[in-house]
């Protein structure tokens, strides 16, 4: 008997049209609109941590000049400085923002499998978000314990926000995860069970491969962190000694016998390091569909992408303890470590080949994406190399507590993940909002985002080779840099208020175009994905009117010989165009 | 950590060795005409048995990673092991009929006779709650006996565990109220019978979880 895809299957997916505006745009259960209100929640949120981070760079390039940033007020920035841009801002939009919007379209499915846990998804993130943001109004404000929370000092007398900003970021850590595991399993389930018929799983464009194994990998390590906040909260309220050693406090036995420091590392960083690849993963999935369209021509080597985004998966899962070298570990640990961390640099390079071998002789068209895209290449190599620097115990030992570590990870999972949310929002805005946006704009945004950041991190290695520490409210005793260090400090600051302040054109282009954009051709890039051959731009509830589409082909029909487009749409049957490669093509 | 990597470890083999076999041969460039041999159904199952499998994985992980830090804090030189209260067997006991209890429902429900479910669904709600008692009752021997939860690191685990088993259950029934409203309601046959099933496989999780649980704090 013919298996019936879930999709077609129209009794088992729910399709109220909604009605009232309430249950259109507010309690909605369609994935557009859950992923619309994900990504802007996400982007207010990361705003917030953008001006964080510009507060910190106020204090660091010019000491002494502001009264109203003090040393509590510093570390707090910092920690929610980190803490929103990596799980509040770059988690929920890669995953809640795009893997909702992304996944039924281009799967070709009608919805997410479970509209209504979809939607419970979004509102559960959104009490995260607000639970966050309370803990800055909260007496003794927001907690200050840095972004890893590492204990004891976390919930100890002396840090700032020991009252009630580590309660509240626990609780909303919690909070989060509830939120992520409703949505993943939506991710995972639709992937898995409601792709419409011909899409078979190495058909699926590179953007849902990443999005899916990044899910895979939250699930499985987000209970990690989970965890940890619980045992931490334990310790925090009721005294336990999960992670709190035999400690005295200011003079004060708070009550806690021997509990181990290092174990809250490890559940941590065991959450932590896959965190890395939760974001990068989409990021590398979705840069591989932009450069492919916009280089008119297919992906190289998809099948090795798709393995090497798997490989890449599974090994994020034993290299944690690469974070912990200072920490201190027997040194067969830390061989261990250091092995399987500079392993995971093979499938990362061929990842990167393959982008390079990509655009080679592709016919590129550098529009908006396009230049992201690209940029994304550069800050990820870079990244990627002074990771190798890092992976190694004794590099890792004087330069871990610098700047350098600082210039490593926002070159790698800062800018290169922002670059492509950025990359990917002016890909599919035409898509989302159906209109255009300005395109001198765009890359007025792009050149001065791109070079603005690479002077903000670049001079940071050379800061860190010379041992500026990091974490640091003021340089103290640091005799051995020479006073340029500072006049560095002082131009980085410059470049992160430049970059800070050019953010605005993008908002800028935003509203013009949702106002006055012009109305965007259904397929603008001549994309070969299903989400571009919708019946509606943008898609209706239930994204494809009466009939379902159909797979045909994988996504990279780009410049086919034999075809007078240079693309050929996934869902074009085989026997109306060219059957790919195989067929007709010369090598 | 050991255990939580064996435990991911087998977990992730699993998943990759799927996605592999699924990608192994194919070639992806070359369109074909949708047929039925081309439609590769991932599995023939349904979405919520699919969701249900992928939460087990999450929850597998979540107690997985608990154990992890027992076995690691356990080596610490703070640690007293706790004498579990002798009711725990009971309780244990408890779980395993209401698991069976669950699997005679289900068995009924499946082969179509799902006017005589109601008596099974009802006594594996009974039993879980009675095991939900029977575990506050042992936590409040251990309090009256003066080990709290911060007395020893041993005895937070001892609570923390069995607390988190006991919210897990708490989930399943509410899974299990639903089912039985729509029983009692005479809803739909086909329905019923999928409900009863995933919480069968639910129960079955939570006592092979709670089996381990339970070894593993009396073998320490």
């Amino acid at each position: 008997m013919g298996y019936v895809a879930i999709a077609d299957r129209d009794h088992e997916i729910e399709h109220h049209d909604p009605q009232t505006f309430i249950t259109k745009y507010v309690w909605s259960q369609d994935h557009k609109v859950i992923a619309i209100q994900y990504a802007g929640t996400a982007i207010f949120v990361g705003v917030i941590a953008l001006i964080l981070s510009a507060m910190m760079r106020l204090q660091l390039g010019f000491p002494d000049t502001f009264s109203f940033i003090n040393p509590e007020n510093y570390y707090q920035f910092i920690t929610m400085h980190g803490m929103i841009m990596v799980i509040y801002l770059l988690t929920a939009l890669f995953l809640g923002g795009f893997g909702n919007y992304l996944i039924p379209l281009m799967c070709g499915s009608r919805d997410m499998v479970f509209p209504y846990l979809n939607m419970l998804s979004y509102w559960v993130y959104l009490l995260s978000v607000i639970i966050l943001l309370i803990s800055f109004f909260v007496p003794g404000g927001s907690t200050g314990a840095g972004w890893t929370l590492y204990p004891p000092q976390a919930i100890l007398p002396g840090t700032p926000g020991v009252e009630w900003g580590i309660l509240l970021m626990l609780g909303s850590l919690a909070v989060f995860i509830v939120a992520f595991t409703m949505g993943g399993l939506n991710y995972v389930t639709t992937v898995l069970q409601a792709r419409c018929r011909g899409m078979t799983l190495m058909r699926m464009p590179l953007s849902v491969w990443g999005i899916f194994i990044a899910t895979i990998l939250g699930l499985l390590a987000f209970p990690a962190l989970l965890v940890s906040a619980i045992m931490m909260l334990l310790d925090k309220t009721i005294a336990t000694s999960f992670f709190m050693p035999a400690i005295s406090s200011m003079g004060v036995d708070p009550g806690h016998t021997g509990g181990s420091p290092i174990l809250f590392q490890h559940l941590f960083w065991f959450f932590g390091h896959p965190e890395v690849y939760i974001v990068a993963l989409p990021a590398f999935g979705i840069v591989s569909d932009l450069l492919s369209t916009h280089a008119r021509k297919n992906i190289f080597g998809y099948r090795m992408m798709v393995w090497a985004i798997i490989a890449i998966g599974g090994l994020s899962f034993i290299v944690w303890a690469h974070h912990m070298y200072v920490s201190g570990m027997n040194p067969y640990f830390g061989f261990f470590f250091a092995t399987t961390t500079l392993i995971i640099a093979v499938p990362t390079a061929i990842k990167v080949y393959n982008w390079v071998l990509t655009l080679w002789e592709g016919n590129i068209h550098l529009r908006v994406p396009m230049l992201f895209a690209i940029a994304f290449i550069f800050t990820f190599i870079h990244g990627g190399l002074t990771g190798l620097f890092l992976g190694n115990v004794t590099i890792d030992l004087p330069l871990s507590d610098t700047y350098f570590v600082v210039a490593h990870f926002h070159m790698v999972m800062g800018v290169s993940p922002v670059l492509v949310v950025f990359g990917a929002i002016y890909h599919w805005w035409p898509k989302i909002t159906g209109r255009m946006y300005n395109e001198t704009l765009g890359k007025w945004h792009f050149w001065m985002t791109f070079l603005g950041t690479y002077s903000i991190y670049l001079p940071m290695h050379y800061l860190g080779f010379a041992g500026v520490p990091r974490r640091y409210f003021a340089m103290g005793n640091t005799d051995f840099l020479p006073e340029s260090a500072q006049t560095l400090n002082a131009s980085i600051t410059l470049s992160a208020l430049f970059v800070a302040a050019t953010q605005i054109l993008f908002f800028v282009n935003v509203f013009w175009s949702l106002r006055k954009g012009p109305k965007a051709d259904p397929n603008p890039w001549d994309a070969t994905t299903l989400e571009w051959q919708t019946p509606d731009t943008p898609p209706k509830h239930g994204n494809w009117g009466h009939d379902l589409p159909e797979c045909h082909r994988w996504a990279y029909d780009y410049s086919v010989p034999g075809y007078e487009d240079d693309f050929i749409p996934q869902n074009v049957p085989a026997d109306v165009a060219p059957v790919g490669r195989d067929h007709g093509v010369e090598h | 950590m050991e255990i939580g990597l064996i435990v991911l470890a087998t977990m992730l083999a699993t998943l990759l060795g799927w996605l592999l076999k699924q990608s192994f041969n194919t070639q992806p460039w070359v369109a074909e005409a949708v047929d039925e041999a081309s439609y590769q159904a991932p599995f023939n199952a349904r979405p919520k048995l699919v969701a249900l499998t992928t939460f087990l994985a999450v929850a597998t992980s979540f107690f997985a990673l608990i154990l992890s830090a027992y076995s690691l804090r356990m080596e610490l030189g703070d640690w007293i092991p706790l004498t579990e209260p002798q009711l725990l067997w009971v309780n244990t006991g408890v779980l395993v009929l209401a698991s069976v209890a669950f699997q005679w429902t289900r068995n009924l429900a499946v082969s179509g006779r799902t006017s005589q479910i109601k008596p099974g669904l009802f006594l594996a709600g009974v039993l879980t709650v009675a095991f939900l008692v029977g575990q506050l009752i042992a936590w409040q021997q251990l309090n009256a006996s003066g080990q709290y939860m911060t007395s020893n690191p041993s005895n937070a685990f001892f609570f923390l565990l069995t607390g988190i088993h006991a919210l897990h259950i708490l989930g399943g029934m509410y899974v299990w109220a639903r089912a039985t409203i729509k029983t009692l309601n005479g809803g739909d046959a086909v329905e019923v019978s999928h409900s009863i099933e995933l919480c069968t496989i639910y129960w079955h999780f939570l006592l092979l979880v709670w089996l381990v649980l339970f070894g593993l704090m009396l073998s320490t």
